[in-house]
């Protein structure tokens, strides 16, 4: 990679008309990125390559390795499995992400309202969440749900009552939900309180002067200038959304026939190639997960950028 | 001024180096996997493992059971010029996984490896483990039970000796069949009766957990006589049939129970699993026989309350029966020491041993210690001092001959969940369950250059 980039600059530099000499001082700039261009090549390049690389096999218990082409793309588009699950994330996106930086929000804005007493014991309680592992969140909250031996099991043993079981299958996305709400909205607090604590005070001065009251100034002066934060939480959030993985992976184990081995796209990909040795069509998957997620992390970004115009 | 050039031919020598050393590793990649495959298998016979063991060699183990460190430590001291370097790479499927990717690569494998019986043929038809045969241990034949040998020939070559057996029985809670007065099963109309009767006599108290597991799915098709699966032309043709007359019977004799919520919708092995087997919620297990030493370790508070009866049949006065777990130990192919790996698969197994391993708590799979009389003797004050040995080595009798498992069950068995399991959680028809499970399993199996029909 290095070296074809290199010498395209100097075909560059000679094209353009300027000297070899010239060209030859433009190497002091590659010495500098260079460390970071090598690391950069290895772990990020190198393994997108290969993966497209692998995708265009496919490897067979009988008949060993073939190349197929784009056989695995097309396999991909049509396989009923994957859109179910990329419908599954989509549905989470839609649904959670609205709510988990509603809840974010309007933490950001009572915290930084100082009208709270105690306002750093609330920053650092709803932020503690996001430092629980997620691994360790979803055990936690896969006990909680459990409606036998569970605490929605001593709830309804203590009130005599039927919860609906928050693991069943109607359920099961919005308890995931709820894990990762619990999880991520002190996460996007601190974004967004941060972006606060950097609006300039004589802001607030003018409004105050000028009459205006808390929700006014949270309208017309916080809100836009959290725009941009908000852009930032919202990308995290559809990544994060079509990463999602950890949570339903665990709950597996406590209900395996509500969460399939194809419940999110990342599931698939990983019961794909772990449970089944299909490395390259969990590639394939990988691959296009990761243009669709670009696409729409882009799309957002714009709009994001287009308001703050 | 001068020195920039040197910067970037230092620059350039190093990007090349890094060029030629990912290129490299490629190539290499490439080399041992094209390697492994072109290896060709050892020859031996009983004479040349004894000389082997004398010699000074180490092999790696891959297994999970727990007598494993007290069988290494013996085998050490019998052959002291012999290293065993013990791992335990995690517990069925997740060990499957890393000896799969080993297998991949071409370097990795352990010498000896512990594998299921449901999984052998996976890998002895993926050409990654030693025929035993090659090295004369076809003559060990006489030695273990016709279901366990039966399990470890694939295609006519011996792929690993058998570790312990499952041949299934039913473990009841005698103090709950008491309390609710029932009687002890020997068709599965009588259990679902039972089941009926106790969930109606109190709705906390479950005959048993059911959430649909892959292992009793198959075991059940088996005792009900059915072949859903059947390899030939070495392996690469398989049938699916999981519609056949034994899978229908289970299926139709399974729907009432889950249909009318007669199972407790309960994982097995989960913590939800254990304390209702100890508080009594659950009454009853269909289980394998090497549930006996679960039970006593696990469940420790059930203690006098549980007894072993046969397994209840589908038909009324025909004993029939199953294996259910159990599991083998194979030479990889990839192992540089074959004859001192299957000299240790030997002692472990079929000499001293096995010994070890039953006083550790295994189900034998050797007949002359199913027939011992000390065994059969035993009479375990956990389970009231009943012979339980002897109606367990009668199960062991009556396992139905000619099972076979699929080439990947182990992925067949992964995406259980997605199928049958469905069937489970809906309360709707087993046997569309199974035709999805079927369809499923058909599809993978033709992505991996199976030839599969599937009926």
């Amino acid at each position: 990679m290095t070296t074809t980039l290199s010498r395209s600059a100097t075909q560059v530099g000679q094209a353009r008309g300027i000297g070899p000499r010239k060209a030859r001082r433009n190497w002091a700039g590659w010495a500098f990125v260079g460390p970071f261009l090598i690391v950069f090549v290895l772990v990020l390049i190198a393994p997108v390559i290969y993966s497209i690389y692998l995708s265009l096999f496919r490897d067979q218990l009988i008949g060993g390795n073939a190349f197929v082409g784009l056989a695995n793309y097309g396999q991909a588009i049509t396989d009923p499995r994957f859109w179910e699950s990329l419908g599954r994330v989509v549905l989470f996106l839609v649904v959670q992400v609205p709510i988990m930086l509603g809840v974010a929000l309007i933490a950001a804005l009572a915290i930084d309202s100082a009208r709270l007493h105690w306002a750093p014991l609330f920053r650092l309680s709803i932020f503690l969440p996001y430092a629980v592992p997620a691994v360790v969140a979803s055990l936690m909250w896969g006990f909680i749900y459990g409606t036998r031996f569970g605490l929605v099991g001593n709830i309804d043993s203590f009130f005599g009552i039927q919860l609906p079981a928050p693991l069943g299958s109607n359920l099961v996305l919005a308890s995931i939900g709820n894990i990762v709400t619990w999880e991520f909205v002190g996460y996007n607090m601190l974004i967004f309180y941060s972006a606060l604590r950097v609006i300039p005070g004589d802001l607030y001065e003018a409004a105050e002067l000028d009459g205006a009251n808390a929700f006014r100034i949270i309208r017309s002066i916080k809100l836009p200038a959290l725009r941009s934060a908000i852009a930032i939480s919202v990308i995290f959030s559809v990544i994060g959304s079509f990463q999602l993985f950890n949570e339903p992976n665990i709950l597996q184990t406590l209900s395996p026939n509500t969460i399939t081995t194809y419940f999110t796209p990342n599931m698939y990909a990983y019961n794909l190639s772990f449970a089944g040795q299909q490395f390259n069509y969990s590639a394939t998957i990988a691959i296009i997960m990761g243009i669709i997620t670009m696409i729409i992390a882009y799309v957002v970004q714009l709009s994001g950028t287009r308001k703050e115009d | 001024m001068n020195i920039k050039p040197r910067f970037g031919s230092t620059l350039r020598r190093t990007a090349a180096v890094a060029t030629v050393g990912l290129a490299l590793a490629g190539i290499l990649a490439g080399c041992s996997a094209s390697a492994s495959t072109s290896s060709s298998g050892t020859t031996g016979n009983a004479a040349s493992i004894t000389a082997a063991l004398q010699k000074k060699s180490s092999i790696t183990v891959w297994a999970w059971a727990p007598q494993m460190k007290t069988i290494v430590t013996s085998f050490e001291k019998k052959y002291p010029n012999v290293t065993v370097n013990l791992v335990n790479a995690g517990t069925s499927a997740a060990e499957y996984t890393k000896l799969q990717n080993a297998v991949k690569a071409g370097s990795g494998a352990p010498d000896v490896a512990q594998i299921e019986y449901y999984a052998i043929p996976q890998f002895a038809i993926s050409n990654s483990l030693t025929d035993l045969s090659t090295l004369g241990m076809s003559s060990l034949k006489s030695k273990f039970t016709a279901s366990t040998w039966g399990s470890v020939n694939v295609n006519g070559g011996l792929y690993g000796l058998p570790q312990d057996s499952g041949p299934m029985a039913l473990f009841y809670n005698k103090t709950v069949f008491d309390k609710y007065g029932l009687t002890v099963p020997t068709t599965w109309d009588q259990y679902i009766a039972d089941a009926k009767k106790l969930h109606a006599a109190d709705p906390n108290e479950y005959m048993s957990n059911d959430v649909g597991d892959a292992g009793f799915t198959d075991s059940m098709i088996w005792e009900a006589g059915g072949h859903p699966y059947t390899i030939s032309n070495s392996g690469k043709d398989v049938t699916i049939n999981l519609q056949d007359a034994g899978s229908k019977q289970f299926a139709n004799t399974w729907n009432p129970l889950v249909q009318g919520g007669l199972m407790a919708p309960i994982a097995s092995w989960s913590n939800e699993w254990y304390q209702g087997l100890a508080n009594g919620t659950i009454a009853s297990l269909a289980m394998g026989a090497w549930m006996p030493s679960d039970l006593e370790s696990s469940v420790a508070s059930g203690s006098g309350q549980w007894r072993v009866a046969p397994l209840p049949t589908f038909e009324a006065g025909k004993p029939a029966d199953a294996e259910n777990g159990g599991s083998a130990d194979s030479v990889m192919k990839q192992s540089k020491n074959p004859l001192v790996a299957a000299g240790f698969v030997q002692y472990m197994n079929a000499q001293q041993g096995a010994q070890i391993s039953i006083q550790s708590g295994s189900f034998p799979s050797t007949t002359a210690d199913l027939s011992s009389s000390s065994f059969l003797n035993q009479t375990p004050a956990y389970f009231g001092g009943q012979k339980i040995n002897q109606v367990l080595a009668q199960a062991s009798k009556d396992v139905l001959p000619g099972w076979s498992y699929l080439p990947f069950q182990v992925y067949s068995n992964s995406i259980y969940g997605d199928t049958v399991g469905q069937a489970y959680a809906n309360k709707t028809d087993l046997n569309a369950g199974l035709q999805a499970w079927q369809k499923a399993s058909a599809s993978y199996g033709t992505q991996q250059g199976f030839t599969v029909t599937s009926k």
